[in-house]
């Protein structure tokens, strides 16, 4: 024990004594989660939609009224050329294009049927499946005003419909920001967490302390520990600062779960997560190295975790790399316990599942880690 | 002459590294304050032979014994009775005299007023009083070397081992590197030093000269000079490192 205060000392000494590392514990969690969540906004506004009117009637008018006043459209063209208005499509300027056939008053009264057509650009997938099914949905609605209007006793009585009434639970506004802050907070002590504590023992071996170190009777246990503790904490204090500064008091998330069950597992979780830094250090030798392997277990993890895209549209291999990742599971934690207030018993297995990785990791770290060659 | 207390004691020591063999079936002992002197052009074998004997490399084949242990099974008994500095600097440059000298004491099991002691008098000695509270990594590379060597024998080691300390040291620091060294030896602790200089090979005791991973020779300076008629270490270093097939590395 007494080994170990002179080694936690020493490396505290070197953490504070470089700006570097207290600039990125401080302002990474900071920056980071003041930008990205903006960014990576999946909701879906300002579409350009280009009206091709070849009807020119009152009814086109209210249509088109329609669209404009849902919020989510911006009418960027209307003409009454289909060529011309392609070009609109083909200079980026337009998202969608609504070509309104002739006579589209006449034979929607007249024949009680007619047809539109929609075309949609699909450089941005997102956009264009969001993008035509609101529009899709602005028509349906047009659609059933005007039924109202013109057969009430049709609209009311004699069409079976079943109405669909959703409610959102959790996070009843839909805001995105809900959803992705926790998650990026997340990301945030896994890049802290892996990269601190792979370089940090790397660059003993680089600078040839290590070496002497080995020297000495220290035992194994007690350097790794003497690793492992700073940036444990360091992690603790980093997931600290998101999420009571910046989640808080920017964007207003309040778990609603227990902050102890939070806390506990970001507890098992940072075991785990500095095993792989210690595990990547072990197969390095120098800084770059490491750095370069860091960045590629990070990259596939963030991208495979559940994050960004949902992993359950995932094929099945890409499932299997997801359900390999400790990010994924600390991704569904945090989610489940700040939107929904999940207890213990809601998330025992991903505590069982992370304490297996805490496990593997650092196991296969320390059977690698040897003082002598 | 009497009997001496035998320190280091090895028996055909051999690491092979792959088809390579880096030592080849090496022999010989150490006497305790002895200073013993390592020779042997690059790539000989003798950074392969120190690191084995401080448990950093499992030997291939053959034995040794290091302060009475036994270097495969009591690596960690070993470790608390040696002192090693390497060629390369190992002290922690953001940290200062003090902190480091603190930390080597701490992690050798020296108690607070041993370490406080050991700190307000290596730095006495060393006449660091100014900059010992500045960070090693703005000290002169000669400085660095002697703090180095005070701090790898502060838990006063039977055997020190070092691996060419004075490599870019001036010859006045290099002087007083090895005035350190005999005075270490003055309080019992062997050293057991590789050099490529030979005016220092003259300071020790012994010298082994290895060649090609094989020892050749092993005694001291004055029998070696009258073996080979010559009147300097550079003669007698010349004549057995020419039959080295090895080209330096």
């Amino acid at each position: 024990m007494r080994t170990l205060r002179f080694l936690l000392q020493k490396e505290f000494r070197q953490i504070f004594r470089n700006t570097t590392i207290l600039r990125m514990i401080i302002m990474v969690p900071i920056i980071q989660l003041l930008i990205l969540p903006l960014a990576a906004d999946y909701e879906i506004k300002n579409i350009n939609v280009a009206i091709v009117d070849h009807d020119h009637s009152g009814m086109v008018q209210q249509l088109i009224g329609k669209i404009s006043s849902s919020g989510y459209f911006h009418i960027a063209d209307y003409n009454s050329s289909y060529d011309k208005t392609f070009t609109k499509f083909e200079n980026d300027k337009a998202d969608l294009i609504l070509e309104i056939p002739q006579h589209f008053e006449r034979n929607l009264v007249r024949e009680d049927k007619q047809e539109l057509f929609l075309a949609v650009n699909a450089i941005n997938g997102i956009k264009a499946t969001v993008g035509s099914s609101y529009l899709a949905g602005v028509i349906r609605d047009f659609n059933a005003d005007l039924r109202l209007r013109y057969y009430p006793s049709l609209a009311t009585a004699n069409n079976p419909v079943i109405d669909v009434a959703p409610v959102n639970w959790y996070n009843p506004f839909l805001n995105y920001r809900f959803f992705m802050v926790p998650g990026i907070l997340v990301v945030l002590v896994t890049m802290v967490g892996s990269y601190m504590c792979a370089l940090n023992i790397v660059k003993e071996k680089e600078a040839g302390t290590i070496e002497q170190i080995n020297v000495t009777p220290i035992k194994k246990f007690q350097f790794i520990l003497g690793k492992l503790i700073p940036f444990w904490l360091i992690g603790i204090f980093v997931f600290s600062l998101g999420l009571w500064v910046i989640a808080r008091f920017v964007y207003g998330i309040i778990p609603v779960g227990s902050i102890l069950l939070l806390y506990s597992f970001l507890a098992v979780y940072l075991i785990a997560l500095l095993g792989i830094g210690l595990l990547i250090s072990t197969y390095s030798t120098t800084q770059q190295q490491a750095m370069s392997l860091a960045f590629f277990m990070v990259m596939i993890f963030m991208l495979m975790s559940g994050l960004f895209t949902p992993i359950d549209s995932m094929p099945g291999w890409a499932k299997w790399i997801a359900h390999a990742s400790p990010v994924t599971y600390f991704i569904d934690v945090i989610r489940m316990v700040t939107l929904k207030g999940s207890g213990l018993t809601d998330i025992k297995n991903h505590f069982l599942i992370m304490g297996g990785f805490a496990v593997f990791f650092n196991g296969w770290a320390v059977l690698n880690y040897r003082k002598t060659s | 002459m009497i009997t001496r207390e035998v320190v280091i004691k090895t028996d055909k020591l051999t690491k092979k590294f792959g088809d390579f063999i880096a030592t080849n079936e090496i022999s010989f002992e150490v006497y305790s304050g002895e200073i013993f002197g390592f020779l042997g052009a690059n790539g000989a074998g003798k950074t392969t032979a120190i690191r084995m004997l401080c448990g950093l490399l499992t030997p291939t084949s053959g034995h040794a014994t290091v302060a009475g242990f036994d270097i495969y099974k009591q690596t960690e008994k070993v470790k608390s009775n040696i002192g090693y500095m390497s060629q390369k600097f190992s002290l922690y440059e953001d940290l200062t005299p003090r902190e480091n000298i603190k930390f080597y004491g701490g992690i050798y099991g020296l108690t607070d007023k041993e370490i406080k002691g050991k700190s307000d008098s290596l730095i006495h000695q060393l006449g660091l009083e100014m900059q010992a509270d500045k960070l090693v990594g703005s000290l002169p590379l000669g400085w660095k070397q002697k703090l180095a060597f005070s701090v790898a024998i502060i838990h006063d080691p039977k055997i020190v081992f070092l691996d060419e300390p004075t490599g870019g040291v001036d010859p006045v620091t290099r002087r007083q590197f090895w005035d350190l060294i005999y005075d270490a030896s003055e309080k019992g602790i062997t050293s057991f030093v590789t050099t490529h200089y030979m005016d220092e090979a003259e300071y020790c005791n012994r010298i082994s000269m290895m060649v090609d991973g094989v020892m050749k020779e092993c005694d001291t300076p004055s029998i070696l000079k009258e073996k080979y008629h010559t009147d300097s270490m550079d003669e007698v270093f010349f004549e057995l490192a020419r039959g080295a097939k090895r080209t330096a590395d």
